[in-house]
């Protein structure tokens, strides 16, 4: 998986107004089965995006053309379920650098963030706002902005600050992730162990 | 200063803290699979670096795993490769790996406590959300995604923010047919699927405290089910009684000293919990879901509600106002990390005993491991199974996820004593209806959704 930092995105986004999406319809357990990361995104949502013969079901977004971008735009609970990685990596190998929602589940949040793939939560009300300008034109654009913390609803909309840690933000504006990090205190890790034996 | 069941071990762990920013914890112990864990070898080779603390990991085969005739070479491709992937990456890297045909191989969260690798205490990790199973016997205990598996790999230790603190307490008699899976299911339908995302759970009160370790390892594993980053229970002399004299377990001086460690962990009387939720025993009765999350769940002779969420009722072929009970089934499946430990098997085939099953249904029952299934053959269990036309087969995850072959058919219907109810969890178009292993063994019997209470 190539590491990329993030900072300011400003795109198209694909809507998909679902509550509680579990990780099981983000990659179905049976596509589980790769030894590498590579690859996922073509069984993203693979369960709503075809039906079993392979065909496209035409009434999902992202078989909708009008819908396109970096930005997946999602109701609360997004992530649920299972810790398989494999969602986030399908998400960013579909080509998607951010997902929105007023709440993620813990650890899909953590899997994201350590895959530069960016969770934005945003306020029940202003996802709902999103939904309605994306619905009424599917061409708005919509800024996310890592290092002001911010997020703006398509030219003239709101904007609504986000949370995130520093040392999280540090880590995707730099590009740094955490295994660099526990990697350089090794020494006081050792030290640890050796004062809680 | 009072501190909480959680704080006590949390604090117990911490290397060091950034400054307005997580936590680096201490992992005790790292259980690895082969699904999450392959992309997590190939990170750490990439990087130049060896395992750091090998002795620390455990592994073994169980998501992918075939469920009949596990002495033969695995059929499909895919996953015969990432199994000996498993096997290759474990000898590489000296870890300890219980892989197929191993006695002690087994799902991960079955392995962990019977082994005695679980201990209070502890930190425990391992990719795979289910991982809070272990929090039953009072430690820390939670699900990580892959660069995560690499990061303790590495260097033994997680980036963690800490979690805000929930106790759910249950107090009072259980009654007549309700066993710790109804408790669960009842807690998840009553705060959501999403009720306890941020939180880290402890379960308490006298209804918790009376239970046997495998019924509280039953609770503490579905509590990723309504979001929580995991569950766990204090010691007492329930769970030292389990621990002592297994596998792994300290033994002689080391035994005694960590028995006065442990008798420490419990919440102290002042501690404080962000939320406290409190639960009249009285209340739960056997439960079933209807629905596609875990927390679309009635009692067996509720109604699905009014406001059930369209999608899932279309979803499950069922109606709002309707009644569940009397519902056909057409298969019925009793394994998973949740509840495929021997005193499930047991609760089973003492109700199956003398019973066939109904010609309309199909029963898989996948023992939670190899000690599992060898002391079902020893007391019999598995006489009493074939005698009521359940199939009984080797250890795995099975159709809890349908990763291997053991997947339930489109349309179907099929009461679970698994923990998701998800589309398409048990294979695409499959419909899963939730339940105790009781609940499970009355519609194995009866080939629907009945009231085990009316036959017990």
């Amino acid at each position: 998986m190539s590491k990329k930092s993030i900072n300011k995105i400003t795109s198209t986004t694909v809507p998909l107004q679902e509550q509680n999406v579990d990780t099981d319809q983000i990659i179905p357990a049976r596509f589980l089965k790769a030894t590498s990361r590579e690859g996922f995104g073509e069984n993203l949502f693979r369960d709503w995006r075809y039906n079993s013969d392979g065909t496209p079901k035409k009434d999902f977004v992202l078989n909708n053309p009008t819908y396109s971008g970096r930005i997946l735009v999602a109701g609360m609970n997004f992530g649920c379920g299972s810790s398989r990685e494999h969602a986030a990596w399908a998400i960013k190998d579909a080509g998607f650098d951010v997902v929105v929602s007023s709440f993620f589940a813990d650890i899909f949040k953590n899997n994201a963030l350590n895959n530069f793939l960016l969770p934005v939560t945003v306020s029940e009300e202003f996802l709902q706002e999103l939904f309605t300008t994306i619905q009424n034109d599917p061409k708005a654009t919509i800024t996310v902005d890592l290092e002001a913390q911010t997020i703006s609803n398509a030219p003239g909309g709101k904007t609504e600050k986000f949370e995130i840690n520093n040392y999280k933000k540090t880590c995707l504006l730099n590009g740094y992730d955490d295994i660099d990090y526990l990697l350089s205190i090794r020494g006081e890790i050792e030290n640890f162990e050796r004062s809680h034996a | 200063m009072a501190k909480t069941l959680f704080e006590k071990i949390w604090d117990r762990h911490v290397v060091t803290t950034i400054d307005g920013g997580p936590s680096v914890l201490y992992i005790d112990k790292h259980l690895i699979h082969e699904v999450t864990s392959p992309q997590a070898f190939k990170g750490i080779e990439n990087r130049g670096l060896e395992v750091f603390r090998p002795r620390q990991i455990v592994a073994t085969a169980d998501h992918n795993v075939p469920t009949i005739h596990q002495e033969l070479p695995i059929k499909e491709e895919l996953s015969r490769v990432q199994v000996q992937k498993l096997v290759e990456n474990c000898k590489k890297h000296h870890i300890e790996l219980y892989g197929l045909g191993h006695p002690y191989q087994g799902i991960v969260h079955v392995i962990g406590p019977e082994l005695g690798i679980t201990q209070p205490g502890m930190t425990i990790v391992c990719g795979d959300s289910h991982t809070s199973t272990h929090g039953a016997f009072g430690s820390i205990a939670f699900g990580i995604g892959t660069s995560e598996v690499e990061m303790v790999m590495a260097t033994q230790c997680l980036m963690q923010s800490k979690p805000k603190l929930m106790r759910i307490n249950v107090e009072g008699p259980l009654g007549k047919g309700v066993v710790s899976k109804d408790i669960i299911l009842y807690i998840i339908a009553k705060i959501s699927a999403s009720g306890a995302t941020g939180y880290f759970v402890e379960y308490a009160g006298s209804a918790i405290r009376n239970l046997s370790m495998e019924a509280r390892m039953t609770i503490c594993n579905m509590s990723i089910e309504m979001g929580a980053r995991g569950g766990m229970i204090a010691p007492d002399e329930t769970t030292f009684a389990y621990v002592k004299g297994r596998e792994f377990a300290p033994k002689g001086a080391e035994w005694d000293k960590k028995l006065a460690e442990w008798k420490e962990l419990y919440s102290d009387k002042d501690a404080k919990f962000d939320v406290e939720i409190n639960i009249d025993a009285a209340e739960i009765e056997p439960m079933i879901t209807y629905g596609t999350n875990p927390g679309m769940g009635v009692s067996v002779g509720g109604h699905i509600p009014a406001s059930a969420d369209p999608k899932a009722l279309n979803y499950m072929g069922l109606q709002a106002g309707t009644a569940i009970k009397g519902k056909k089934v057409d298969y019925v499946f009793i394994g998973s990390c949740t509840n495929s430990r021997i005193e499930d098997l047991r609760q089973v085939a003492s109700f199956v005993k003398g019973r066939k099953k109904a010609d309309n249904v199909e029963v898989w029952v996948v023992p939670g491991s190899k000690q599992v299934e060898q002391q079902a053959i020893k007391e019999g269990i598995d006489k009493v199974f074939e005698a009521a036309g359940f199939n009984l087969r080797q250890p795995g995850c099975s159709a809890c996820l349908a990763m291997n072959e053991d997947k339930i058919p489109a349309g179907k219907y099929c009461i679970s004593t698994s923990n998701r109810n998800f589309e398409g969890r048990q294979g695409p178009n499959a419909r899963t209806l939730l339940a105790s292993p009781l609940t499970a063994a009355v519609a194995a019997i009866t080939g629907e959704v009945a009231d085990i209470r009316e036959f017990i």
